[in-house]
């Protein structure tokens, strides 16, 4: 599978993505400069966590209208995967590829910790590799990752099992406490309903070699 | 005709200064000239009253790349070819006036003085003073720098690993906001902030210029100020985004060989960028004022040499290679032109069309007036200094429980994890030891190595003794890093006084320079770059004399970090360095429990590297599951955090009866606790006998109390609340 990390100006996942995929796993992995618009050859395509055009306006706002936004419409569209972490994530939501939007953490302070999340739908490209209920250490850094979305969004996603994490305790309980933004039903991954497109607030690329802490997120790209 | 008091007044300028401008140019400076004396020859710029006293820092190592004043920032060998880049900033004066917009540019300011000289900016670091947080206004500016750091410092994508955060009244209308950011390069890169090549072409990247931060230098950095509101438009406003995107083109530039220098506009805008990449050069340099862009209307020449606008470089680049440098900046939709060139004159020219409007020789504007001012030993010293201990009631054993936490929930003790999780400690991935232990360890990618990093500087020690206060912020910080498990490498540090003009305030700078300069020596730290803030007063009141140090270690293998948290139960807790109860002198506790800043705080720098020593043999050998520095707070509160962050209760004893206060809370030097597993006991003691270093045992790590046999026997939960919602409560959240 070859791995294609989207560097929007003011993004700065994009190194982190690439070395846990690249120098830890030993994945194919290349940047795609987001003036470039030629996708061909990917079978993944990571839209990084950063601050791009430093969320002005409002986060993903203005990244989703640069050119390659589009081809990777028509990516989603064939089937191709898409893996959107933190402020790809947003981009996702903005450019309507995925339900719901992101808002300012309840706190109204930037979280940058460890947080337990458990895993929910194990029936997609993304989460193969985790046993249902599983608990993944995973940290967040946002300012925005309030997961909101209207009612009958929130049951439509419940019903079809597009919530892919949530925020939870060591233990895998859903507790108030262990929502570190106030994320509606503690939500912190979604997928979209044909299965290839996910957004997740944490970042997976961050849990990629026990020195820094946990590698769980190495489960969550897709082979 | 004579210039008006009124006209020097704006420029900060002395009327003697004036004359020798007068004597060297030998006729009277324009308004734009005399603006960019009052700029360059500013505290700020020209460091006119500190540079001869910095000379005692020691500032040579076998590591040294690039020393003190040489750039924009001091460079080491870390071997494998690479290097790291390293300075430390004040940004009080703005940050008192406006806290979110001046720490963030702050921020941004040290961050470019980094990407200046080629490295990619690996971590960040900030030392903080403010007034009590009982005080609302405290709280609004405590609230504003942290939300400027996190907001500036998280755009960016650096990790902000830590630092230090101190209460003290004398800070109240004076806040500290210092900012540490740290490199990495290879060294076969490093770039200079070089104008030199006739006919090469000054090229201003960045953001438009405009009328913000004029007098930045010299007004705000460089005096005392008394209403705030008349200088707001002095504090610029910063755009992290763009500096994020000028990190990336930059980058990227100095890996071509189209340019001569990089130079970050900071202070005195593009007069100091200027003029100092000139002399740097041995060159003259030119520049038009109408080709550079605007943000505003109506800007005179003046406005416009000395605008303290954020987010600009002048890249010096070779002739006929600015096609390729304008094609590279334009990729990151950044704008770029052509201002100026490079010329052989030696002077410094600025013009506006076809006329000149400032013409001086570059070595005339780089080369202020030094002074060594008068130095006088404060009556009041001898007073402060003085503390009876009988006049002062111990600790009963019931008492000690409350006090420890009363101590713990203070905010100068207390965990300041409310702070640092709003700042991303882990992008880059390589953050192995976060902010909260005695020191931050970064990995380096590519290699078995690790740095390590801190802050340190204890203001009330240096109120009370200068020398001793300044020796010990050094020596503290290569405790920490000993305790990380690295080696001393180097030193920047961040200077803050009251006004040098008062006997007391500079005999206070000298000692506290002399102090530090030999704690280096006698440690073998090179202090390889730095800055000084003059002038932290308020209403005749100066703050507590603050050197703030940054270190840097290196750690040869990185499997070696060690943290301050407790691992293991069962395992032996150990106090290495002296046993004594004294030590109460400029302490926590005699502040928190008695109102009292009283005693002379003192340093045996011969025992602190005997103890450093062995601890880093210690941790080298893999024999210690954890290492803790004995500072704020004494024994009992280096105990309790070292419990606390391992989630592992302790119990033991005192290793030394006198005084219960002292014992638990005195902050005697040159003291670590350590923990251990029994099995490592015979070469642990083989060890500290070889540095002659003094070994007591102090208890066992386990159960779920904290437990001092004779005083204290608390549940560690409650021990862990205190510590951890202090800060919280204090903000009343």
């Amino acid at each position: 599978m070859k791995y294609g990390i989207i560097v929007f100006p003011g993004t700065w996942s994009d190194g982190d993505c690439h070395y846990a995929l690249g120098s830890i796993l030993g994945r194919d992995v290349a940047y795609i400069w987001h003036k470039d618009v030629d996708l061909r050859g990917y079978d993944c395509l990571i839209l990084p966590g950063g601050f791009s055009y430093g969320d002005y306006l409002r986060p993903g706002a203005i990244a989703r209208f640069s050119p390659v936004m589009a081809e990777v419409e028509r990516f989603a569209a064939n089937g191709g995967l898409v893996f959107g972490i933190c402020n790809g994530f947003q981009i996702l939501c903005e450019a309507g590829l995925l339900p719901g939007v992101l808002l300012r953490n309840s706190h109204l302070q930037y979280r940058c910790q460890w947080v337990n999340l458990r895993v929910e739908n194990t029936d997609t490209p993304f989460t193969s590799k985790c046993r249902k209920g599983q608990v993944l250490r995973i940290p967040i850094s946002h300012y925005e990752g309030c997961y909101f979305a209207d009612a009958d969004t929130l049951a439509e996603l419940e019903a079809n099992n597009q919530v892919v994490f949530r925020y939870g305790t060591p233990g895998g309980e859903i507790t108030e406490q262990a929502n570190p933004n106030g994320a509606l039903h503690n939500i912190a991954g979604i997928i979209n309903k044909r299965g290839n497109v996910l957004g997740m607030m944490p970042h997976p690329e961050r849990a990629c070699e026990p020195l820094l802490g946990g590698r769980d997120g190495n489960l969550l790209w897709p082979v | 005709m004579p210039v008006s008091q009124e006209i020097l007044d704006e420029v900060a300028l002395s009327r003697a200064e004036y004359n020798l401008i007068v004597e060297r140019l030998g006729r009277e400076p324009t308004p734009v000239e005399l603006g960019m004396f009052g700029s360059l020859w500013s505290e700020h710029c020209g460091y006119k009253h500190s540079k001869l006293l910095l000379k005692m820092f020691p500032s040579t190592s076998p590591h040294l790349l690039t020393g003190v004043g040489q750039e924009n920032a001091g460079a080491v060998d870390i071997g494998d070819g690479l290097a790291v880049v390293m300075k430390m900033e004040s940004h009080n004066h703005p940050s008192a006036i406006e806290p979110y917009e001046g720490a963030a540019t702050g921020v941004g300011g040290i961050v470019r003085d980094i990407f200046t000289m080629g490295a990619r900016p690996i971590a960040l670091m900030n030392s903080l003073r403010f007034g009590p947080l009982s005080d609302a206004h405290n709280r609004y500016l405590f609230g504003g720098v942290v939300g400027g750091i996190a907001g500036y410092g998280n755009c960016l994508g650096i990790p902000d690993v830590g630092g230090e955060i101190y209460f003290d009244q004398v800070y109240s209308q004076n806040p500290l906001v210092n900012a540490l950011c740290l490199g990495l390069i290879e060294s076969k890169w490093l770039t200079s902030a070089r104008a030199s090549g006739q006919g090469n072409l000054l090229m201003l990247v960045g953001a438009d210029t405009g009328r913000d931060g004029l007098h930045g230098a010299s007004g705000l950095a460089s005096r005392t100020f008394e209403e705030q509101k008349e200088l707001r438009s002095a504090v610029q406003v910063g755009n992290p985004f763009l500096e994020k995107l000028l990190i990336e083109a930059c980058l990227e530039l100095v890996q071509h060989d189209w340019i001569v220098g990089l130079q970050d506009l900071g202070a005195a805008g593009l007069t100091s960028a200027s003029v100092e990449s000139a002399a740097r050069g041995g060159s003259g340099m030119e520049v038009d004022v109408l080709k550079v862009p605007r943000r505003e209307q109506g800007m005179t020449p003046y406005e416009v040499m000395i605008s303290e606008s954020q987010e600009r470089m002048l890249v010096i680049v070779k002739k006929g290679c600015e096609n390729k440098v304008k094609a590279l900046f334009e990729r990151w939709d950044l704008r770029c032109d052509i201002i100026g060139q490079v010329t052989a004159d030696g002077m410094a020219r600025v013009r506006e069309g076809d006329s000149v409007v400032a013409e001086i020789p570059v070595k005339l504007l780089s080369d202020p007036p030094l002074y060594r001012l008068p130095a006088s030993k404060p009556a009041w010293l001898r007073d402060v200094q003085s503390l009876d201990l009988a006049a002062l009631p111990d600790l009963a054993p019931a008492q000690t429980g409350p006090a420890l936490l009363r101590m713990l929930v203070s905010p100068n003790i207390a965990s300041k994890k409310y702070v640092y999780r709003q700042y991303d400690h882990q992008v880059q991935n390589n953050t192995v030891v976060s902010p909260g232990s005695d020191a931050a360890v970064l990995r380096i990618k590519g290699t078995t190595k690790a740095i390590s990093l801190t802050t340190d500087g204890n203001g009330r020690y240096c109120y009370l003794d200068p020398y001793a206060g300044g020796a010990i912020a050094v020596a503290e910080a290569a405790r920490n890093l000993a305790c990380s498990g690295a080696q001393p490498l180097a030193i920047t540090d961040c200077l803050n006084f009251g006004n040098p003009e008062k006997s007391d305030v500079y005999y206070q700078l000298k000692e506290c320079i002399r102090g530090m300069a030999h704690a280096c020596r006698v440690l073998r730290v090179p202090v390889i770059s730095g800055n000084v803030s003059l002038y932290n007063e308020t209403r005749g009141q100066a703050v507590y004399p603050t050197p703030v140090v940054g270190m840097l270690g290196l750690m040869e293998d990185v499997t070696w970090h060690c943290t301050a948290a407790f691992q293991q139960l069962g395992d032996l807790v150990y106090l290495l360095g002296p046993c004594d109860v004294a030590g109460l002198a400029g302490s926590e506790y005699l502040a928190l429990e008695h109102g009292l800043v009283k005693g002379r705080p003192a340093i045996d720098l011969a025992l602190e590297k005997r103890v450093q020593r062995a601890c880093l043999a210690f941790i080298h050998e893999r024999l210690l599951h954890s290492a803790h520095d004995c500072s704020d707070g004494g024994l009992a509160v280096a105990l309790a955090e070292s419990a606390i962050m391992g989630g592992l209760g302790f119990k033991g004893w005192l290793p030394a009866y006198g005084r219960l206060d002292s014992a638990l809370f005195g902050e005697l030097q040159s003291r670590i606790v350590v923990t251990l597993p029994p099995r490592n006991l015979p070469q642990f003691e083989r060890i500290a006998a070889r540095h002659k270093v003094l070994l007591t045992r102090l208890g066992r790590v386990g159960g779920n109390r904290f437990a001092i046999e004779g005083c204290l026997d608390l549940p560690l939960d409650e021990v862990s609340d205190a510590w951890r919602s202090g800060l919280e409560r204090a903000l009343g959240g």
